[in-house]
């Protein structure tokens, strides 16, 4: 599941015009908003102003830039604000200060009918609780925005049709909502909004109210469909796996100000004050971090015409128990072991009988999908770049350390916990882990690989 | 100890009535005229189906509307077809018509009064905040004493016999009305605005339909309630059953007083459960039977 996880580097996002872009969007609700702005100002939090001013404060001073295409995942604690910003940026909510620009339309100066217009042509929304019409079927309810429009009934019929093939509910057209389960009703939202072929799709909450294996395979047909489509989706959630798992970047709200926003990486390497680190604690980092976020540079390793003596000095100098073969072109050829290193000592070079196969990682590889491999295939691993050259090198001693990094911000380690008890289930059945056991214990002595370029 | 004089409101409210019957006469006599020529439509429309004939379709509509599938349709549909049949025994089929009619027209009424202002009181807490007294006086106000201005404004018959019943049975459909409306889920309504609707597009496409079960409430309420008041407004001429009843009353016919009562108990019955049944299957749809 995790494979189709979008993660485009920084530049693909930048590179683009922001298709939402908020400008200190502040958003008081109640009567003395002045007074309330006065005092979020001078730095004072919501509680305080609420105390003070009697106003409630959704959002305060908030400035963003949505990329086209992007999932933006805004994140937050319940009553942080994060559903009212997501109001905003369709204008369900009247901004109290602040502009909200759609491409190049400023949304807040718009008349009522522009305004319509806009929100007919370029959004769709999914709820937290679906808010399908009880009273009209499923196609009847996936056409309400067409109808809307004023679209003829033939024509919306065909697009209400493909939009709920888009999300696999054929076949259900004339159920009514209460016949469906949750998980098939936020189906027909998700296809109510897709129907209008929005630029952008918002989704305040719109998996939470859904068990976890529903909500799971939601988020994938989510990715998925935003991928063919290109869909700039803003997505409000407070479940920091949900966000890591669909989001191209995210935002992180507290108490109505902006925390943070990064890629889903950022966040977790870098969180910008103890709010963000404590809400990242849960995380799953095994799902983020990649192998080229974990592995070790190649500095050390061996040549086919090398001779054994030569590479028992590298050892006993490096302190590695093996070494990593590659060719002229730096493609790995296998893996050479002390013991067999000693056996060829008097031998010229190495022969490449004696190397055993080595497995070969992606960059982008993740480290749930490394540890899994490292228990079936064997350790070390060597991260390879697209045209096969070696860049990196991963062992046990190096996932370990990953996941014991988890293990620091995170005391209960409970996804830990999860991950290691996960991964038995697979490992049991595997020769070729058990047939190089003294390389692999050999290779867990701490000190082994420490940098010495 | 000095006695105060009686405040003289008594004689205040009959000058500003008497007033207003002077100066709107015009008025009065035009919305006077209008009201007789529906009841009369409608009477001599209802008079002109045989009895046999209506009590067979009011049957058949019972059934309908309480689902032929289910044994309670059935159930009702014998019911209609008995109950009806036993007021035309016993001579009183007129009297019905009659009664049907004024509650038929007094309802015409509420429905175009009731609905319009629940929806206000539901979309704006100006008049809400302006109505709730309004219909809290109509509600604890005796039901005679509707009859009071009905007859100095409009005279004696079957006219003020309708504006009574009209105002009488107004309130709970004004109440349901903006009950369910305000009660559609935000979220809907948001879903709505969201892919841009107007605001009578979300009234009628969304708000009125998800309020309807409570509307069709109301309406089945006030024509409760109607049909109570036409009872009482034969006081002032209006007719119909409520006159037999007080034809038993002023000349101590017990049994003549009974016979008027059980017409207009089994009335009550039909139209309570058919509005019922017709609410119940609009919330049901789309529900597997």
């Amino acid at each position: 599941m995790s494979s189709e996880a979008p993660m485009p580097t920084d530049s693909s996002h930048q590179a683009l015009a922001p298709k939402i872009r908020l400008e200190k969007v502040s958003k008081i609700f109640g009567r003395h908003a002045d007074q309330a702005l006065d005092l979020l100002a001078q730095g004072l939090d919501k509680k305080t102003v609420q105390e003070r001013t009697g106003v409630v404060v959704g959002v305060y001073d908030i400035s963003l830039e949505i990329a086209e295409g992007e999932i933006f995942v805004i994140m937050g604690l319940s009553g942080c604000g994060k559903s009212t910003l997501l109001r905003l940026i369709n204008r369900l909510h009247e901004p109290t200060t602040g502009k909200v620009f759609i491409g190049e339309e400023d949304i807040t100066a718009m008349g009522a009918r522009e305004l319509r217009r806009l929100r007919r042509n370029a959004f769709g929304m999914v709820f937290q609780s679906f808010a399908l019409l009880p009273h009209r079927n499923v196609l009847s309810n996936v056409e309400f925005g067409l109808e809307l429009h004023g679209v003829a009934r033939q024509a919306r019929r065909e697009r209400a049709q493909q939009a709920i093939e888009t999300v696999g509910l054929s076949g259900y057209e004339h159920k009514y909502p209460d016949e469906l389960s949750g998980g098939m009703q936020q189906r027909v939202g998700l296809a109510r909004a897709l129907a209008v072929d929005p630029q952008i799709l918002l989704m305040d909450e719109a998996f939470s109210a859904l068990d976890p294996l529903i909500r799971g395979q939601l988020q994938d047909d989510l990715i998925a469909i935003q991928e063919r489509m290109g869909t700039t989706v803003v997505f409000v959630s407070h479940d920091l796996d949900e966000a890591i798992k669909i989001g191209t970047r995210i935002a992180i709200l507290r108490d109505g100000r902006l925390v943070q926003v990064g890629t889903p990486q950022e966040i977790l390497a870098a969180p910008a004050d103890d709010y963000v680190s404590a809400f990242v604690r849960g995380a799953d980092r095994t799902k983020v971090l990649t192998a080229a976020d974990v592995m070790l540079p190649l500095h050390t390793f061996a040549h086919l015409r090398d001779s054994p003596r030569a590479l028992l000095r590298k050892m006993q100098h490096s302190g590695f128990s093996g070494l990593i073969v590659l060719d002229n072109q730096r493609h790995p050829l296998g893996y050479v072991e002390l013991r067999q290193v000693i056996e060829m000592r008097d031998q010229t070079r190495l022969e490449s009988s004696a190397l055993r196969p080595l497995p070969c990682a992606t960059p982008e590889e993740p480290l749930s999908e490394l540890i899994r491999r490292s228990n079936v295939e064997g350790s070390p691993m060597v991260v390879c770049d697209t045209k096969g050259r070696a860049i990196g090198v991963i062992d046990k001693t190096t996932l370990l350390a990953a996941l014991a990094q988890q293990g620091e911000t995170d005391e209960s380690t409970a996804a830990t916990g999860e991950q290691t008890a996960e991964q038995p289930a697979c490992a049991p059945p595997t020769p070729p882990a058990s047939e190089r056991k003294p390389s692999s214990e050999e290779s867990q002595v701490p000190v082994e690989r420490e940098d010495k370029s | 100890m000095k006695e105060f004089a009686p405040i003289p409101l008594g004689e205040w409210v009959s000058d500003g009535i008497d007033r207003l019957t002077r100066e709107y006469a015009t008025a009065f006599d035009s919305i006077s005229f209008v009201i007789y020529e529906l009841i009369d439509a409608l009477q001599s429309g209802l008079h002109a189906i045989p009895a046999p004939w209506f009590i067979v379709l009011l049957s058949l509509l019972a059934v309908l509307a309480a689902g032929w599938r289910r044994p309670g349709g059935w159930g009702l549909g014998l019911f209609t077809l008995v109950g009806l049949g036993l007021v035309w025994n016993l001579r009183l089929w007129d009297d019905l018509i009659t009664t049907l009619s004024l509650v038929l027209a007094s309802e015409a009424l509420v429905l175009l009064v009731g609905i319009p202002l629940g929806i206000a009181s539901a979309k704006s807490a100006m008049v809400e905040r302006i109505l709730r007294p309004v219909l809290d006086v109509m509600q604890t106000m005796p039901a005679f004493v509707y009859l009071v201005p009905a007859v100095i404004f409009f005279g004696l018959g079957l006219v003020p016999g309708v504006i009574s019943t009209t105002i009488f049975a107004l309130p709970p459909l004004i109440r349901l009305t903006s009950l369910g409306i305000r009660q559609v889920p935000r979220e809907l309504v948001e879903a709505a605005l969201a892919f841009g609707a107007t605001w009578w597009q979300l009234l009628t496409k969304v708000q009125v339909p998800v309020a309807l079960p409570a509307i069709m409430a109301g309406v089945n309420q006030s024509i409760m309630l109607g049909l109570s008041m036409v009872v009482i407004a034969a006081m002032i001429g209006a007719g119909g059953l409520g006159n037999v009843v007080l034809e038993g009353i002023t000349q101590l016919d017990v049994g003549k007083g009974f016979v008027g009562g059980l017409a207009v108990v089994i009335l009550a019955i039909v139209l309570d459960r058919i509005t019922q049944s017709m609410g119940k299957i609009y919330q049901q749809k789309g529900k597997p039977r």
